[in-house]
């Protein structure tokens, strides 16, 4: 019997903000522990929250980002379970009036070769919570230490239907959700640094079954990737479990990175009453039209709204816009560079194909870059001009500009680069080239075409390397007719 | 300075310190020696520190000296409830769970008194965590009445109630979630107002039921209430349950604000259960109120034999969460030998809570549970906007409400506390108030045949603080009640 996989993720994401969602403390990572803490953050007595209207507003901004469903109010519940990483032994989250509903994810699959664009399709997402994170636990020998820098931290809990099958959707639902948080400026997603974190409920039924199976919880899964390979390994576990006539538990499950495997944390029986209930502290919060329409004039360009645009507009292909369109930051630098061009496609190329390259040889990152967009812009005009040939700019100029930041104009006058278009010395430098080498020309005029690159070069080096490719070659084919 | 100072009303002792015939210090000293002669047979404080007391007097003097002098508070000792937290000072609730614990930040009230150059005297005795009517809850001492030593203060702010009717402060600060500063003003002769739920701010309360908690001030005069009222009173930023409402000026009000008034007598505070003494002495003053030309309306208030229950339900809900964070492990007390960290919560609430604390917990947790929380938790919350319904169709008619403040006057420690619910009916009528988020007043009208000091609730508007104030002041004036003191 065949089986059919579902896959329902929660993803914590970390929402920027300046300060804590309930206090004025600052947000941080790495810092020295329990120093970002105060009486709120540390829940000491007589303590009170305040919302963070920024922890709203971004969650407001990602909800409009993602489709979802704002509602007029939403308001904070307590969420009660003792853990010593909660200082208040109660979650302050959203249970009933979360402030997305609904939305959904555009994805990508994987292509059938890295060239190759793959499968778009939505998931549909539940909703969005906003709630506060907790503190981090350290476990020594013999005891544990708990740092709450991390503790009220404002967090998205963003909840997808059950309606993922493979863990390569779940891979590309990850990459999907992690742009669009960088493009609206809400996280980085560094899942290294806890800002963006993953569960999944996965659960087996035969083909064809309506009803879905028992449903297990993984946890601890640190990476996109992490993600895809827990997924993967689960699916097998559970299926070899079923087919040779096990049964699947209820239960949430770790994965462990290192052994590639997932392994028994509790049984659901073991799973707290909550008992969730309006927080008595926290006015229930009114998002009104005003509201709504500056958060909505703040909304950015979609990644694949983006990808179909550079495609539409520029002509760009899947090699080009899989390296642009995740990194914001490299789409801007194109588009600027694309304003002041006669062909944007050339510009993504020597973006994608050299500047990258060069800035990773260099261990520079694009801000560091001596290349401007002008630089890039210009040095495509010149190779359309006719001024430099490609080979030039690559070989003579690139490497000058990247050091330099020179202007490409300024380099080619320099070194005198200058593309040769004077067809009196040129016709001279082709005639003496056609009377030296009797031999291609007469492989030319048997109909070997592929000789007159030899011809091609022996011009060129002649003319050191200025003479116009496209001009020699014209000229050497009239020049042999005419010998014929 | 002499011992009759004690017994001087906050509005007195100003006209003293801005007369330059008392010096705060000399003040703050005499209450001292108060403090040490009354409270080993009241009880009421749980600490005092005298140095720092003399040092904030000494600031004020030097103010006062130097024509800086910051108003109507500036080098008066005002006695705070041990619920209201001070920085570096302890903060215990009177709780083993606390009882070594020292605040790291003012409450905003604090930040208030001392911007207003007030002596903060000392940390006053409570039922612990606020829950409790007698202070009998305290897990250090009893609170006695000043009246009678054999009798409770009342509570939960017994302390802030008995260190006022003792003479030992002029004025002080409780907290009153259910009736917590009405009950105790009532049976210790003196006033206490609850304002308006929003009205003052509660950051730096140590939360019992959030929803239903409030600050407020004890005082020997309506006018020493209405200063105190004016200085703790306003929007503050860090309690979002705060509310954004001017602030008139309550001690002006007191003259401004003119009756007849019309009054409402809600007939269900006058039945079964009602003590025959109280009664009378209720009835004299609304009779009194009626010779001066104020309307009487007998009203309704249908649903007010829900209110107990109801508040029975949200308040141990609350305080079943708020009190989760009272676990051992960081600043509370910690059981020692401990196995791992479900024992160290389990031993350390064990040990650090009293008994009521913890039958409040168990209520609540129990009707916060899944299967339970529509049939209570949610079902209370309705008859909750019933109750504050009737208030607000009664004040369509009339401006506030005459009730008595506790059906009977203090009964003997050990009394009560055997039956958790003889205890809980002795909030029956002050109850209400908090469930709907309006001001009360309770103030003295009177004693019964013992001696013992009776207590007049007067109910007003959200926000009616100064209407309020103005109705209870027009009594108080033409009584003698309020210049009633113990014999101690």
């Amino acid at each position: 019997m065949e089986y059919e996989v579902v896959i329902g993720l929660e993803v914590h994401v970390q929402v920027r903000t300046k300060s804590k969602i309930f206090t004025s403390v600052g947000v941080g990572f790495g810092q020295d522990p329990n120093t970002l803490t105060d009486p709120v953050v540390l829940g000491f007595p007589g303590a009170l929250p305040v919302i963070n209207k920024e922890a709203v507003e971004k969650s407001i901004k990602v909800g409009m980002l993602l489709g979802s469903t704002i509602p007029e109010v939403t308001k904070w519940d307590r969420k009660n379970y003792f853990y010593p990483d909660s200082p208040k032994n109660y979650q302050i989250s959203q249970f009933d009036q979360p402030i997305c509903e609904g939305g959904k994810i555009e994805i990508e699959l994987t292509g059938p070769s890295r060239n190759v664009m793959g499968e778009h399709m939505l998931i549909e997402l539940t909703r969005a919570h906003l709630e506060e994170d907790v503190g981090k636990l350290n476990h020594f020998d013999s005891d544990s230490l708990v740092d709450y820098n991390r503790a009220g931290t404002p967090l998205l809990e963003i909840v997808t239907e059950p309606v993922l099958h493979t863990p390569d959707e779940a891979f590309a639902y990850l990459n999907a959700l992690r742009n669009l948080m960088i493009y609206g400026d809400i996280s980085d997603c560094d899942m290294e640094k806890g800002q963006m974190r993953c569960d999944a409920n996965i659960s087996i039924r035969p083909e064809g079954q309506e009803e879905l199976g028992v449903k297990v919880e993984i946890k601890n899964m640190n990476s996109i990737s992490g993600v895809k390979n827990g997924l993967a390994y689960e699916i097998q576990r559970q299926t070899q479990t079923v087919k040779a006539g096990g049964a699947i538990h209820q239960e949430t499950r770790g994965w462990d990175a290192a052994k590639s495997v997932t392994y028994h944390m509790r049984f659901k029986e073991e799973s707290h009453d909550y008992r969730y209930y309006p927080d008595p502290d926290l006015m229930p919060v009114r998002i009104d039209d005003a509201w709504r329409s500056r958060v909505e004039a703040t909304i950015p360009e979609r990644p694949f709204e983006r990808q179909r645009r550079y495609y539409e507009e520029y002509n760009l292909p899947f090699t080009i816009t899989s390296v642009l369109i995740p990194d914001p930051e490299l789409c801007d630098f194109f588009e600027k560079a694309a304003k002041g061009c006669p062909k944007p496609q050339q510009a993504a190329n020597w973006l994608v194909n050299n500047l990258l390259g060069e800035l990773g040889n260099a261990g520079m990152s694009l801000s560091e870059s001596k290349i401007s967009p002008a630089h890039l812009a210009e040095l495509v005009s010149l190779i359309e001009e006719g001024a430099i040939s490609k080979n030039i700019a690559k070989e003579q100029v690139f490497g000058t500009m990247f050091e330099t930041g020179e202007m490409p104009a300024a380099i080619v006058e320099a070194k005198g680069l200058k593309q040769s278009n004077d067809t009196g010395e040129l016709e001279g430098f082709c005639q003496d080239v056609i009377d030296a080498n009797p031999g291609p020309v007469a492989e030319i005029q048997g109909g070997n075409e592929k000789a007159i690159n030899f011809l091609k070069g022996q011009v060129m080096k002649a003319s050191r390397g200025k003479a116009n490719p496209a001009l020699v070659d014209k000229m050497l084919k009239e020049l042999i007719d005419k010998k014929a | 300075m002499s011992n009759d100072l004690h017994y001087k009303t906050l509005t007195e002792l100003q006209a003293l310190l801005s007369g330059g015939e008392l010096s705060s210090v000399d003040l703050t000293q005499a209450l001292i020696t108060r403090k040490e002669a009354v409270d080993p047979q009241v009880r009421a404080f749980n600490s005092l520190n005298k140095e720092g007391a003399l040092a904030q007097a000494e600031a004020s003097d030097k103010r006062r000296a130097a024509g800086e002098s910051l108003g109507q508070l500036d080098g008066i000792p005002v006695g705070l409830k041990d619920v209201i937290s001070v920085k570096d000072r302890p903060l215990t609730c009177s709780s083993k769970m606390l009882e070594n614990f020292v605040s790291p930040y003012d409450s905003t009230v604090s930040q208030k008194l001392k911007d207003a150059g007030a002596v903060l005297f000392g940390r006053l005795n409570m039922d612990e965590f606020a829950m409790g009517s007698s202070t009998e809850n305290s897990a250090f001492n009893t609170t006695f009445n000043p009246w009678d030593l054999e009798r409770v203060a009342g509570g939960s702010s017994g302390g802030s109630a008995a260190a006022v009717s003792a003479g030992s402060v002029p004025v002080s600060l409780g907290s009153d979630t259910g009736g917590s500063i009405r009950q105790p003003a009532s049976f210790c002769g003196v006033v206490g107002m609850k304002p308006t739920y929003g009205r003052v701010s509660r950051f730096g309360l140590v939360a019992y039921a959030s929803s239903l908690d409030q600050i407020g001030p004890f005082g020997r005069s309506i006018e020493d209430i209405a200063t105190v009222l004016q200085i703790i009173s306003g929007h503050d930023p860090k309690d979002s349950t705060s509310i954004e409402e001017e602030v008139p000026n309550y001690p002006g009000a007191l003259e401004s604000q003119k009756g007849p008034w019309k009054l409402g007598v809600p007939k269900e505070y006058f039945g079964e259960g009602l003590d025959s003494e109280v009664k009378a002495s209720i009835q004299k003053a609304i009779d009194w109120y009626s010779d001066q030309g104020c309307e009487i309306h007998e009203i309704s208030m249908p649903n007010m034999d829900l209110a107990v229950a109801v508040y029975y339900i949200i308040a141990t809900a609350e305080a079943s969460s708020n009190l989760a964070r009272f676990d051992g492990v960081r600043y509370t007390h910690r059981s020692k030998d401990v196995e791992n960290a479900i024992d160290l919560y389990f031993k350390s609430r064990a040990e650090g809570f009293g008994e009521e604390v913890k039958r409040r917990i168990i209520l609540g947790t129990y009707v916060l549970s899944s299967g339970y929380y529509d049939a209570y938790y949610l079902r209370a919350q309705k008859v909750r906007t019933l109750i504050r319904q009737d208030f607000m169709k009664a004040y369509e008619t009339v401006d506030a409400l005459l009730t008595p403040t506790s059906p009977f006057v203090s009964f003997k420690a050990g009394e009560k506390n055997e039956d958790p619910l003889q205890m809980y009916l002795s909030d029956i009528y002050t109850i209400s108030a908090n469930l709907a988020g309006i001001p009360g007043i309770s103030l003295p009208c009177g004693q019964n045949s013992q001696g013992l000091p009776v207590g007049l609730q007067i109910l007003g508007k959200p926000f009616g603080e100064s209407g309020l104030l103005a109705i209870a002041n027009g009594y108080e004036q033409a009584h003698d009640h309020s210049n009633q003191h113990p014999t101690l």
